[in-house]
């Protein structure tokens, strides 16, 4: 995470700033990965009553076209690898969930083949405890990953290749 | 009484000699015999007396329990005589194999591969025996009594510290 901003903090470049943080905060594509019963309750969370398209969250089913992976789910030392893969496969910026307990801490799975919550592995942004959360949960998390997204500095100008962006430390 | 079961009676004529223990629970007819006659007393079984389903292979620990650390299980189930049958063999932790089963069965292919990863039993003349449950590069069998539940690399949860 690079300290330096290029573009200074000035009217335009904020602007400019806040508008492509307000593009990206409008359509997180999150990647079709469920892992356990979570992927139930974010299915559900995706379907017609909580619906999360109507926050341009729309489901891809390709890495290279996601911006967030919500890990729903038991994260077992043979899936690891797999998760890795396809998060490096995915395009920056991107952003990770940790939806439940057990992708936040391994939950009750304290045994030989859990990963003790998939932060060991993956930056993550947004924690939701629950076993599973409700989809009101897994929602409001994902409004706390847009507030976080809208914090972003320097967003434009890395954009066109000048300096890095540089993430809000808490949302 | 597992004295009148079909299967036994036969298995009493022809491998008088392997049989070690003959238990009848609650129905359930359990035949342990000795592992080298183990193949022998299995294709008897399946070729003569029509068990021509294995159900399930399995092991069992007894660490510290017995003299012969491993018990093997192989759950038998005919279908033209609608019966089924235990069959178990001891095996000791310094000789830690036993014949393949998959000779008679094909099905006992991907049934020991479970067992050897999870109680690192070896089969002899076993196709293609490599871990089918665990990642391929793990170390240990986690089925075995004396493997910590947490792993070998980790301390136990020791509950809330406040």
């Amino acid at each position: 995470m690079g300290v330096d901003n290029p573009l200074g903090d000035n009217i335009i470049t904020t602007s400019l700033d806040a508008l492509v943080n307000w593009s990206r905060k409008s359509s997180i594509w999150p990647m079709t990965f469920g892992l356990a019963c979570c992927a139930i309750e974010m299915m559900a969370t995706g379907a017609s009553h909580n619906d999360l398209d109507r926050f341009g969250i729309i489901f891809r089913a390709s890495p290279r076209q996601s911006d967030c992976i919500i890990i729903a789910g038991t994260v077992t030392k043979k899936m690891l690898p797999v998760i890795k893969t396809v998060y490096e496969q995915m395009p920056e910026p991107k952003w990770v969930v940790a939806m439940g307990a057990c992708a936040c801490s391994g939950g009750i799975f304290d045994t030989y083949s859990v990963v003790q919550g998939v932060d060991e592995a993956l930056p993550v942004d947004v924690y939701i405890p629950g076993c599973p959360p409700r989809p009101e949960a897994l929602l409001y998390g994902l409004m706390k990953l847009q507030d976080k997204i809208m914090k972003d500095k320097n967003s434009f100008g890395s954009t066109i290749g000048l300096g890095n962006r540089i993430e809000s430390v808490a949302a | 009484m597992a004295e009148n079961n079909r299967a036994v009676v036969k298995l009493k004529e022809k491998f008088a000699a392997s049989i070690v223990e003959v238990v009848e629970f609650r129905g359930e007819v359990t035949v342990t015999i000795k592992k080298e006659d183990l193949l022998a007393v299995l294709a008897f079984l399946k070729q003569s007396l029509q068990y021509n389903l294995l159900t399930d292979v399995t092991a069992i620990d007894y660490l510290g329990k017995k003299e012969e650390r491993f018990m093997m299980v192989y759950l038998l189930c005919s279908i033209p005589n609608k019966d089924r049958l235990r069959i178990k063999a001891a095996v000791s932790e310094g000789e830690c194999r036993i014949e393949s089963a998959s000779q008679v069965w094909a099905t006992a292919d991907w049934l020991e591969r479970e067992v050897y990863d999870l109680f690192g039993i070896t089969f002899d003349n076993h196709p293609d025996l490599r871990r089918i449950l665990m990642a391929p590069d793990w170390e240990g069998h986690p089925l075995r009594k004396d493997y910590p539940l947490q792993g070998p690399d980790r301390e136990p949860y020791k509950g809330r510290l406040s």
